[in-house]
């Protein structure tokens, strides 16, 4: 266990309902970084955020998030988790689910503030969150999981169906959280999106493909793009 | 066990039936309509006064039974529950805040069916009145907390309201309503023994024939409270931070 490393995983076999869905999983995020998890639908991208956060029942390995094993109470409020599903009220406005979380994290209320403005949901306070958009509701998700001070940040698809200008503006608040020492895991089966991560883990069918930069995942493929890399991982696997 | 954390849940679900008027339109007066509809079904100040206070415990209890079942497997179901069990929220925390809520309105939901029973449709009762509040209270309450700890064995909404007639109709048929409990064949008569809503209603009953508080009532009164809390603790358990 190192103290550079946010997370920490080895070994880690996961079984939901009779399928295994993480196979003998490995891998490190360094602190302060912004880490890509990439993979197909149904790879085991959310069963490992969900080991990670320590809400997932493992059938062994280790996972070792912050230098204490996942789960431990000390971490509830050093974690932030955006689920894929937005954990959010629907019959609450969006100030008034934020105000309930804020008091649960015993953060300050004027969290509520500023993560409004950090999503881009400002006009949209008193608003029901059955009446938002997809986009907006799974921003609302999102603004949940930057309240109080989290050192680090597990977003499950934080920017599915977000238009590009969103996306881009996320992924800048994320670059800066990351700046200032917030490691961040983030989910995603867009490959476009990986660019803009400093490390990337890339996944299929419950075994980890990759765990490294994107650079060098292109050097080592003598690929020039990720969406090529990843292939020719697979193929390597299968070939194997 | 944290208090803010607690209250703030009480105020957060209270907030989710402020945008919700109908349903607590439905839950204040529902018991109401159903005492007035059977004041007219019997026709007679009488025999309503014989059988009103049972109905004061069975209407509430299942009112508030299928309302928290379905609240609790709502939030069950969706990521909510798993969000806020990564952070900072203990379990009772959770439990209570609900209970508190859905006790707030199951007292304003009783008060207004004693109202009303007491003015409009002639019910008399020889006892304190604002014992009868409590104990039909104390009912909706526990009817609030076996909700709760139903809602853990249903996996959808569908289910969770066909847990109304597993777990309130055999208390209703039992509870000494329909027939005395001493007269029923002895297995019926330790079923309706351990069935907390059978205590609900003896007490009851006592409280609108004599004005006398004896070591019975509050026994009884002591087994709902006692089963209402038992019910809670239950459901906490069936509350899991790590799931498959």
């Amino acid at each position: 266990m190192t103290s550079s490393a946010a997370v920490e995983v080895t070994g880690l076999r996961v079984s939901r309902g009779k399928r295994l869905v993480l196979r003998d999983v490995s891998c490190t995020i360094p602190r302060g970084s912004v880490t890509g998890l990439l993979g197909p639908s149904g790879c085991g991208k959310t069963t490992l955020m969900r080991s990670v956060v320590g809400v997932q029942i493992v059938e062994s390995g280790e996972v070792t998030v912050l230098g204490v094993p996942a789960g431990s109470p000390g971490l509830r409020n050093r974690i932030g988790y955006a689920t894929q599903n937005p954990a959010v009220y629907a019959d609450l406005s969006v100030a008034e689910n934020l105000r309930y979380f804020c008091a649960v994290l015993r953060a300050p209320r004027s969290d509520v503030r500023r993560v409004i403005d950090e999503v881009g949901l400002g006009g949209h306070e008193s608003q029901l969150v059955s009446s938002l958009s997809g986009g907006e509701l799974s921003r609302t998700s999102l603004a949940v999981a930057l309240l109080g001070k989290p050192e680090l940040l597990v977003l499950d698809e934080p920017t599915v169906g977000l238009d590009p200008l969103l996306r881009d503006e996320l992924w800048t608040l994320f670059r800066e959280l990351a700046d200032r020492g917030v490691t961040l895991l983030i989910s995603s089966h867009v490959m476009d999106e990986a660019a803009r991560c400093e490390r990337l883990l890339l996944m299929r069918d419950g075994v980890l493909l990759a765990d490294d930069t994107p650079a060098a995942l292109l050097s080592e493929t003598g690929t020039s793009d990720l969406e090529q890399a990843f292939l020719s991982l697979v193929r390597a696997k299968e070939a194997a | 066990m944290n208090t803010s954390i607690l209250l703030a849940t009480t105020a957060r679900i209270l907030t989710q039936f402020r945008h919700d008027r109908r349903t607590v339109a439905l839950m204040v007066l529902m018991p109401s309509l159903l005492l007035i509809l059977l004041r007219f079904v019997f026709n007679s100040d009488q025999a309503f006064s014989r059988a009103a206070p049972a109905l004061l415990a069975v209407f509430p209890f299942a009112i508030m039974f299928i309302v928290t079942s379905i609240t609790t497997l709502r939030e069950r179901t969706t990521a909510t529950l798993e969000r806020l069990m990564t952070m900072p929220m203990g379990k009772l925390d959770l439990l209570f805040g609900y209970a508190l809520a859905f006790g707030i309105v199951a007292l304003v939901q009783v008060l207004v069916a004693v109202g009303i029973s007491l003015t409009w449709l002639g019910l008399e009762i020889g006892g304190s009145v604002w014992l009868l509040v409590v104990i039909a209270g104390l009912d909706a309450l526990l009817g609030t907390a076996l909700g709760l700890f139903a809602s853990a064995f249903a996996r959808t909404e569908f289910q969770a309201v066909q847990f109304m007639p597993l777990f309130v109709m055999p208390q209703v048929l039992l509870c000494g309503l329909f027939a005395p409990r001493e007269a029923m064949t002895p297995v019926l008569e330790w079923l309706s023994n351990v069935m907390p809503l059978s205590y609900a209603v003896d007490a009851l009953t006592a409280v609108t024939k004599s004005s006398d508080i004896t070591g019975e009532l509050v026994r009884n009164l002591a087994i709902v409270a006692a089963c209402g809390l038992l019910a809670l603790v239950l459901g906490a358990v069936t509350l899991r931070r790590r799931t498959p």
